[in-house]
């Protein structure tokens, strides 16, 4: 697994020209009361050219579950755990710490780090990996997912990848891919026009996404390791919305060939169609849920526009949403337990949870226009899009709506992200 | 909802001086294709985009620009110049939400429609546009029908189909920016674009 993975990064740093300046930054704008003392002590290293334990200390911070204690509170520097005398640390009220080295043995790194449980004496986790060069940040943000979960019982979301639209000037859109602490960002696909809705592959190979290129809508799946690109649906009207089902081999989307936008299914294998949708009202924004058994979409056929369901096979459609005057862009969980949507009332636009099984929805931002939610895919966290001005940011939310991040671009307006599954 | 009309001007104007980028209103001035050549695909060399999927890069003009390819039958008279002609507008406003053409700008819509008429080689393009409020894709289908109401309204003069093409861009070619109304109301339009096919 993890040989497969470094086999891969190997692949895509062929391709890419590596970047490591940061394009996002990234504050926490409000986090969770009850924070864990955590202390991440720099980790002893022969000349490693990323700080693995700064990358570390910055991930779990940037989760807001932790207070993360400052380097010069620290008393001493040890790296492992027999070096640790616990007294010291209890005195400064820290639960747990990180210890680590990194060592270069001949162009590969060996990183090795372990959680100490401050109070028990004791080791929670003890990991010993090799990494090449290149990969350092990556090990950085595999150690923060490991010790995520160690600490809170949920699924790190770190060694994620976010795809994004920017613009800079009404000329230029990009489809960008960025770690998620908003390190290396490549350029997947770039256009003089607009450029809509990347949507990840379930196995994260792959990105689809509209391009207008040519003067019309047209949707294009794009593998990320080679660049190859494929034009997927070409029909006269509309061609947006494409999500993929959790199989990977079908894709819904959005087209308007014959009248009004329709919701259709296009196999990718075998380019068949199948239309879902028969309505003469805006039926748009498809998106399956996580058995692939059925697929949510937007429709106004009720006047406003509201969130319906239907099976993917086709047949009785079912509307979902009926709280507040505006409801768009559902997705669901991977426990498929809750869907996230744009919710508008009263003029703004927030994101919001519905319940699947009570249908109680639950407002988790403060608008006034925010849009093109998802859960990232440890489930913990929703990533959507904001505009303050003429500035457009991303922004994080916990599942509560307690903890909040905002992911500041350095220019240009950034929209409609996308976590990597 | 009326759009106050010398506001609208006044605001048409700005756009102008302000230089809007490629959403502008549409100048006549601009027939010289000094946009010409900014279409196409940028940053494929670290990436390998894969060109015969279509990057071409030549085969149209850039936006804001028309009347600039095939030849004499597209190049466009002196009454798209004069403010007091119906066809020196080619922008339709919208209200909120709505895909109806406000009856202000049925004279606009008739007008073209009888130069196309008249014209039965001239093509044009009917853009659609929405504000940024709400979902982006529903918005690409709110641009739509309002494209496609004012197509309607042409054909019933007896235009042909054949002359009319539809696109629609949703919120994401804004020809004003900004988060409030008097944005809004410039944002919710239909541009028609003489361009060439």
């Amino acid at each position: 697994m993890v040989f497969l993975r470094n086999l891969l990064l190997i692949a895509w740093c062929c391709i890419y020209t590596p970047m490591t300046f940061a394009a996002l930054t990234i504050e926490i704008t409000e986090g969770v009361e009850s924070a864990l003392p955590v202390a991440v002590v720099p980790f002893a290293s022969s000349g490693a050219p990323v700080d693995i334990s700064a990358v570390v200390n910055a991930d779990l911070e940037r989760s807001g579950y932790f207070k993360m204690l400052a380097q010069h509170a620290m008393p001493n520097r040890p790296s492992t755990s027999q070096e640790v005398n616990f007294k010291e640390w209890q005195a400064l009220n820290q639960n747990y710490m990180v210890v680590g080295k990194v060592n270069n043995s001949g162009g590969q790194y060996d990183v090795q780090f372990q959680l100490l449980d401050v109070y028990k004496n004791g080791q929670l986790l003890g990991y010993k990996m090799a990494s090449s060069e290149a990969d350092l940040r990556r090990t950085a943000h595999h150690i923060s997912d490991l010790i995520f979960e160690k600490l809170t019982g949920k699924k790190g979301a770190f060694s994620g990848r976010i795809a994004y639209i920017t613009s800079s000037g009404s000329a230029n859109h990009q489809l960008q891919v960025a770690d998620a602490d908003g390190f290396n960002p490549q350029t997947i696909a770039g256009s003089p026009e607009p450029l809509m809705s990347p949507s990840w592959s379930p196995d994260g190979k792959r990105i689809a996404y509209v391009s207008f290129e040519r003067k019309s809508a047209a949707i294009y799946v794009q593998t990320l390791a080679t660049g190859q690109r494929e034009r997927v649906a070409e029909f006269p009207g509309i061609n947006g919305a494409p999500s993929w089902s959790p199989d990977g081999t079908r894709l819904a989307l959005t087209l308007s060939k014959d009248g009004s936008p329709d919701i259709y299914v296009l196999n990718l294998a075998s380019r068949s169609l199948s239309k879902l949708t028969k309505n003469m009202a805006i039926d748009t924004e498809p998106s399956w849920s996580p058995d692939g058994s059925s697929i949510i979409f937007t429709s106004d056929r009720g006047g406003k526009p509201q969130i319906y369901m239907v099976s993917s096979q086709g047949g009785t459609e079912k509307r979902l949403t009926f709280t507040g005057d505006y409801n768009a862009r559902g997705s669901f969980s991977s426990d498929g337990r809750n869907i996230v949507m744009v919710h508008g009332s009263g003029g703004g636009y927030r994101i919001a949870i519905m319940d699947m099984a009570t249908k109680a929805i639950n407002v988790l931002t403060s608008g006034p226009s925010d849009e093109s939610p998802s859960f990232a895919p440890n489930g913990s966290m929703i990533l959507y899009a904001s505009k303050k001005g003429r500035t457009g940011f991303l922004s994080a939310v916990s599942l509560d709506g307690k903890m909040q991040q905002k992911l500041v671009f350095n220019s240009g307006e950034v929209r409609e992200p996308a976590w990597s599954p | 909802m009326k759009l106050n009309k010398t506001a609208l001007a006044l605001a048409i104007c700005t756009l102008f001086l302000s230089a809007c980028a490629d959403t502008e209103e549409k100048d006549p001035n601009l027939l010289d294709g000094s946009k010409a050549g900014t279409n196409g695909i940028n940053d494929a060399s670290t990436n390998g985009l894969n060109n015969s999927a279509g990057f071409n890069g030549s085969e149209m003009g850039g936006s804001g620009m028309y009347g600039r390819t095939g030849g004499g039958a597209n190049s466009l008279g002196p009454e798209f110049s004069d403010p007091n002609n119906p066809l020196s507008k080619r922008t339709i406003y919208f209200t909120l939400d709505s895909s109806q053409v406000q009856q202000d700008f049925v004279p606009v819509v008739a007008a073209h429609a009888q130069y196309l008429l008249a014209n039965p080689s001239q093509h044009i393009t009917l853009e659609g546009h929405g504000d940024e409020r709400g979902s982006r894709e529903y918005n690409v289908g709110l641009g739509e029908q309002r494209a496609k109401s004012v197509a309607s309204m042409m054909k019933i003069q007896g235009v042909s189909e054949s002359q009319i093409g539809i696109v629609s861009y949703g919120e994401e070619k804004p020809a004003a920016l900004g988060n409030d109304e008097a944005a809004w109301e410039l944002n919710r339009r239909v541009e028609i674009d003489y361009q060439g096919r």
